[in-house]
């Protein structure tokens, strides 16, 4: 091919006696760079990201952003130093026309890079699937038979979304409906989501739940609330021009005045109520679950 | 055959009167036929779906109309512009031709050309003038959330705006680097002297144009409600925008498997003699596996839209689920292409870098085969991992653990990207010319969209992620951090060879400035906002979230400045200075760049034999002292 002057002039690149040893500085530079990061990102990212603990889901998946912040940050780190150390060491001078080395490659960074990789990703997956089975994801929708259900009591809701409104069904309360949610405090709630239209998708973000809502299915998404707190119950799936108004309140009560609240709203709407069955067959499906 | 200038004037045809010359197949008759051919349908479709449906005469909407409309506006844009004639005429006996409107000079940009040197011209300018409509959309959308309750533009031209842009840098800037850059590169760098089916070349490219236009043409239907992914039953309910949506994307698809199939026989058959696979240029290995995915999911886009299509027009409720059909279905079969296609988007992107870095480190490729198996195993894998999208629809609750370690282990070829890319770089020679740091952006900007990718990836983590302006901010890094900037990189590398004109480089490296750090401040925040709940596709939010929606906004207008600054380099520098590029500024080595500028007609005059692979760069390495080659390390 076209001969270059570099090849003459330049001389064998990185032969120079006082190239330092990039590797040893590059590796120290990582790893205190890490060092540094890393608390960085498990004390002061972690606790800003993730939905909170509103909820034992909540706060598991505020774990696991931690988690996966901390694990992100040595790659980050890697990759980000080396494009700076690269930049600043590795420059052709202004105007000049030096070859580097002609390396092709270098099987055992190769190999040491695919294992670690892997072992990385496998990891990963491990724990979000340990994590998942745990509990923590028990707030996203699971469809009608979710694998893992928490034990114990739990309070049914029917959420029914539609453009643009979510509705509650209390099925244990007579099937009382109303258009806000509250919640017993540290009790286990059962969310069976539905849509009578279009697909929406119930987020109650700093609860940690959000589940699908979609025509004719039943999806079930678990919680249970560990803080008295009001939270927002938004709409996170395109469902039209309303779409961003799709939103109302919801609350963490304590279980007293969840019975009280749930009392009242059971005599307001009792003329409503009484023509209703425990789930409506207007409401498909009807819930189903494996085992019960 | 006589090698012609691409830019130079050539002398008109002459004898020729104007009005002669304008009767033909030009792009004149094309957008009268393809006007014509519009209201044919029209009327067809009321005919047939006129007074008989009661919803349709009440409420002036008829889908079976706008559809068979947009059809056969389309077929006769085709006819037109000349796609008939050959296959008329070889119908009629006549003997088979190669090459159809051998013309010269500008007229040929105009129409149906199969030099794959003017096809690539013909997409650059064609997706650019697309890729500006998308991004304007985008700067209105920023501008109507400088405030949390709406003040610009009503819900439903915002929904409008958030659709047309999705759907319109989803859609045609598929074909943003295989257009202009693969059709103009590839048979250069395979030593071949056209594509393999020169007429489906050119087809591809205007069918996208005749897309994109009916995509504009939506405002004058009502627009669209549902995003660029079209979910049913939205799509169901919608009114006649959404037709241009369906038509839009069923012509994209068509399009892009056009494409991907005459990239791989392309690829596959018209190697110059010594061009193995292992010498192949990483460039066109990237564009043989977008092809390879290209080919396989578009098909996919295309039946779904027409079940859709089916589904407006004449109720067959493949998605009712009143009907017994449902809305998860559209929801696999969109995805099952829908992801395949972030990839078709990601990997000419990568292609791209690792084609140039070499030449601005002066060093060869770190680790060939290895970015080869990385390309290969993101677009296998690609294949098996949608239902991420799909986390907490309730559609099959078991899988999720499957879904998961599928899309985690994606993330382990596209660290052989980063590898080659890290290793291409050590002790390499970097001159920091434009390309090089577009090249360079890119890595920071994909690392940053991988590992946000890796967040979303988990299903506790996405559940509190899944719809939000964080998953919009991790797609932006990925899509317009990796796909754009290297487009960027390709267009400052080789535009240069494909006009034979310089740009200003001041004007280019204000351009990368204030685009990479206006980028990052308009979506590292976003960030943030999905972390604080913020679901995407709003017009409205909490007043909490305005002030950095606002730095959201702002920087979102620096983006688009920069974008005006490149607009000024490319009208000043190729328009007006008209400087002549060097023949080979970068000196490169690779094949592309030993053919003369312009390249002529048929690129080579005798096809060259390879004996190498083109990362021909660096001295070998010497061990201090002795004469003997070291052993590669690093």
């Amino acid at each position: 091919m076209s001969s270059n002057p570099a090849a003459a002039s330049g001389g064998p690149a990185g032969g120079d006696a006082s190239e330092p040893n990039h590797t040893l500085r590059f590796g120290i530079l990582w790893v205190v760079g890490t060092l540094i990061a890393l608390p960085l990102a498990i004390w002061v990212i972690g606790p800003l990201i993730g939905p909170g603990s509103g909820s034992e889901q909540a706060l598991g998946q505020s774990t696991d952003d931690t988690v996966l912040a901390a694990l992100a940050t040595p790659v980050l780190t890697l990759v980000v130093f080396y494009l700076i150390y690269a930049s600043i060491f590795f420059r052709q001078e202004r105007g000049g026309v030096l070859e580097g080395p002609a390396v092709r490659g270098h099987a055992r960074v190769q190999t040491v890079w695919i294992v670690v990789t892997s072992l990385m990703v496998l990891a990963v997956a491990v724990f979000g699937t340990v994590r998942l089975e745990a509990g923590d994801g028990a707030g996203s929708g699971s469809g009608p038979n979710p694998l893992t259900v928490p034990k114990g009591p739990k309070l049914p809701i029917q959420v029914i979304a539609q453009q643009w409104m979510f509705t509650y069904r209390y099925p244990t309360y007579g099937g009382v409906e109303t258009r806000e949610l509250y919640l017993p405090d540290n009790e286990n709630v059962e969310f069976h989501v539905t849509s009578l239209d279009v697909i929406h998708s119930f987020w109650a973000y700093k609860l940690g739940v959000k589940a699908d809502a979609n025509p004719g299915v039943d999806n079930i998404a678990f919680v249970k609330p560990t803080k008295l707190e009001s939270f927002t119950v938004r709409c996170a799936e395109l469902c039209g021009i309303w779409h961003g108004y799709m939103e109302n309140a919801g609350k963490v009560v304590t279980p007293t005045e969840f019975t009280s609240w749930i009392h009242e709203q059971q005599t307001k709407y009792a003329p409503a109520t009484k023509v209703l069955p425990k789930y409506s067959t207007t409401y498909l499906p009807e819930p189903q679950r494996r085992g019960e | 055959m006589s090698t012609t200038s691409a830019a130079a004037a050539a002398p008109l045809p002459t004898g020729r009167p104007l009005w002669r010359r304008l009767l033909g197949f030009n792009l004149l008759t094309a957008v009268i036929l393809g006007v014509g051919g519009y209201y044919l349908g029209w009327w067809i479709g009321h005919l047939i779906n006129g007074p008989s449906f009661e919803y349709e005469s009440a409420t002036d909407e008829n889908d079976v109309a706008l559809l068979l409309g947009y059809v056969f506006g389309v077929i006769g844009f085709l006819i037109g512009l000349g796609f008939a004639n050959y296959p008329i005429s070889r119908l009629m006996g006549r003997p088979a031709s190669l090459r159809e409107k051998e013309s010269e000079g500008m007229g040929r940009y105009f129409g149906l050309c199969t030099d794959h040197k003017v096809v690539g011209i013909q997409y650059l300018v064609g997706i650019g003038l697309f890729f500006f409509v998308g991004g304007v959309n985008a700067m209105l959308i920023r501008a109507e959330l400088l405030k949390p309750v709406p003040t610009l533009i009503g819900p439903n031209q915002y929904l409008s705006l958030v659709g047309m842009h999705g759907t319109m840098m989803m859609g045609v800037m598929t074909s943003g680097i295989l257009g202009p850059f693969a059709n103009y590169f590839v048979p250069l760098m395979i030593g071949a002297r056209r594509m393999a089916f020169p007429r489906i070349e050119a087809l591809t490219f205007w069918l996208l144009m005749a897309a994109g236009f009916i995509l504009v043409s939506t405002i004058f239907f009502g627009g669209f409600p549902t995003g660029w992914t079209g979910y049913e039953p939205l799509n169901d309910e919608a009114v006649m925008g959404m037709d241009s949506y369906i038509v839009f994307f069923a012509l994209v698809g068509i399009s892009m498997a056009l494409l991907g199939l005459n990239m791989m026989a392309t690829i596959i058959t018209m190697r110059a003699p010594g061009l193995t696979w292992s010498r192949l240029p990483i460039f066109v290995w990237s564009v043989f596996a977008t092809a390879v995915l290209m080919v396989l999911a578009a098909p996919m886009l295309i039946a779904t839209l027409s079940m859709a299509a089916l589904d407006r027009t004449i109720n067959t409720s493949f998605f009712m689920t009143g009907g017994g059909g449902s809305s998860y279905l559209f929801e696999n079969l969109f995805w099952f292409f829908g992801h395949p296609e972030v990839y078709i988007l990601a990997l000419p992107g990568f292609g791209i870098i690792l084609e140039l870095i070499p030449v601005f480190t002066r060093k060869p490729l770190w680790g060939y085969r290895l970015a080869v198996s990385g390309m290969l195993g993101v677009s296998l894998l690609s294949f098996f991992v949608w239902q991420h999208h799909l986390f907490v629809s309730g559609i099959n609750g078991d899988l999720r653990p499957f879904y998961m370690l599928s899309t985690e282990i994606i993330s382990i070829p596209t660290g052989f990207i980063f590898l080659c890319f890290m290793g291409t770089l050590w002790k390499g020679r970097i001159s920091f010319t434009v390309p090089m740091l577009f090249c360079v952006a890119w890595a920071f900007n994909f690392l940053i969209g991988g590992l946000s990718g890796v967040v979303l990836s988990d299903v506790p983590t996405d559940t509190g992620l899944h719809g939000s302006f964080f998953v919009m901010a991790h797609f932006h890094y990925t899509i317009m951090g990796g796909l754009i900037f290297s487009f960027f990189a390709a267009i400052y590398y080789w535009v240069p060879k494909m006009l034979g004109l310089r740009f200003n480089e001041k004007l280019a490296k204000w351009h990368f400035w204030l685009m990479f750090i206006s980028f990052n401040s308009t979506f590292l925040p976003l960030f943030a906002l999905g972390l604080e709940g913020m679901p995407r596709r709003v017009s409205t939010y909490e007043p909490s979230l305005q002030n950095l929606n606002d730095w959201v906004s702002i920087s979102a207008f620096v983006l688009g400045f920069s974008m005006l600054i490149f607009l000024t380099n490319v009208v000043y520098s190729l328009i007006f200075v008209r400087q002549p590029a060097e023949a080979n500024p970068w000196h490169s080595k690779s094949l592309e760049w030993q053919v003369p500028t312009p390249v002529p007609v048929n690129n080579f005059e005798q096809i060259p034999v390879i004996d190498h692979d083109p990362y021909d760069y660096g001295t070998p390495l010497q061990v201090e002292g002795s004469g003997r080659p070291a052993t590669a390390g690093a």
